[in-house]
């Protein structure tokens, strides 16, 4: 077996495009599924009462990491030929912190703002209308930001990389911290719970 | 709110225990092993993760064209969207967002969980929540396009293969979302 399929060119460009549609709604179910087509459930996490975001979004991780890892390690898969976004670290921790903060205004996130569109929620709908607008403005003000946009280029880096540790250790590490984690988010929502009761 | 709907509320009260708005939601790490084993599936067929804010760059792209085609193919940022001949439209990503609203739509209606509503707290007007989801779903177009990426893209899918930039993205994103909760308590709680 040579994964992934599509790089070893098992099927082309327009049956990708059937795949792409297939993974669409395997990854639109599970966010409906958990929640997330809801700005409610989805800021919970922000202000501590229901961290449902974390649990679910390192489950994911953790999964696929732990997928990719073993499938890797067998020769089944080529990790070289997955697609990882280069780095730009000062541009994407800028974008990082405007997108947090657009995260609470807007009570969403691009995807699960679908996921809201598609479940009746108006509020996604404005939500993706003001992402339409904001492409906009950044594609205007591009000139201008070119700057920052380009800034901190370090090319494609990975964690185990630029830590010079083995590729297993570091994965071993980020299943302690999702474990450590989950411990931790439950705690702070028991308490949560027990105050509210106080109240 | 016992008074709304009564024959369909007995209909429905033999069913799995569920929230106001329909069954409850599935247990957080379940529904995480699932959409791992989505993204999973994404890095082994294809090669690459999930995404959704490229496909609101080429949908952006693609609208603009009708209106001013020469400042689309002039924007530097967005002018590579119709480069290459092929419709801007006929991509991956908008392809996979397109299924997105579809699976969401699916698990929505078999969980009771589509109706027309305005998701907010008690104390602002619908009318004031559309305008802050408007807001920052442009707050969160400039965040995503200079980090290239969301928090599918990125955060999720970069994540999971260990890469850099998609580590320090996704601390940010929890990081600014923490640091501006509370100025904006009023709005959810």
């Amino acid at each position: 077996m040579s994964a992934p399929f599509f790089k070893y060119g098992l099927f082309g460009e327009e049956t990708s495009l059937i795949v792409a549609f297939a993974i669409g709604i395997g990854f639109g179910f599970f966010l409906e599924r958990a929640g997330f087509g809801s700005a409610r459930k989805l800021v919970s996490q922000f202000y501590l009462d229901d961290l449902a975001v974390f649990k679910v979004m390192f489950t994911a991780i953790v999964t696929a990491m732990l997928g990719v890892t073993y499938l890797a390690w067998l020769g089944w898969l080529d990790l070289s030929l997955v697609y990882k976004t280069p780095t730009y670290w000062v541009a994407q921790l800028v974008g990082g912190l405007v997108l947090g903060a657009g995260f609470v205004v807007g009570g969403y996130c691009p995807g699960t703002s679908v996921a809201a569109a598609a479940t009746g929620r108006l509020d996604g709908l404005s939500y993706l209308l003001g992402v339409g607008a904001g492409t906009l403005l950044f594609a205007g003000a591009f000139p201008a930001i070119k700057g920052l946009y380009y800034a901190g280029e370090m090319g494609v880096q990975t964690l185990p990389g630029v830590l010079h540790l083995p590729y297993g250790l570091v994965v071993f590490a980020v299943v302690l911290m999702a474990v450590g984690g989950f411990a931790g988010a439950t705690w702070v929502e028991h308490r949560r719970a027990a105050t509210h009761e106080e109240e | 709110m016992a008074t709304v709907a009564q024959p369909l509320e007995v209909a429905r009260d033999t069913a799995a225990p569920r929230t106001r708005t329909g069954k409850a939601y599935m247990n957080p790490y379940l529904a995480g092993v699932g959409l791992g084993l989505v993204l999973l599936a994404a890095f082994v067929v294809m090669g690459r993760g999930l995404g959704a804010s490229g496909a609101f760059s080429a949908a952006v792209a693609w609208g603009l064209s009708f209106v001013a085609p020469a400042y689309v193919r002039s924007n530097e940022y967005l002018g590579p969207y119709l480069d290459g001949g092929a419709h801007p439209l006929k991509a991956w990503l908008v392809f996979e967002v397109v299924g997105v609203f579809t699976g969401a739509l699916l698990s929505g209606l078999l969980a009771h969980r589509v109706r027309r509503t305005v998701e907010k707290g008690p104390r602002i007007s619908s009318r004031g929540r559309l305008a802050f989801a408007f807001a920052g779903g442009g707050l969160m177009a400039i965040g995503a396009d200079l980090a290239r990426g969301c928090t599918s893209g990125q955060a999720l899918s970069g994540g999971a293969v260990l890469n850099l930039g998609s580590w320090i993205f996704m601390m940010c994103v929890f990081g600014g979302a923490y640091l501006v909760a509370p100025l904006l308590r009023r709005q959810w709680r």
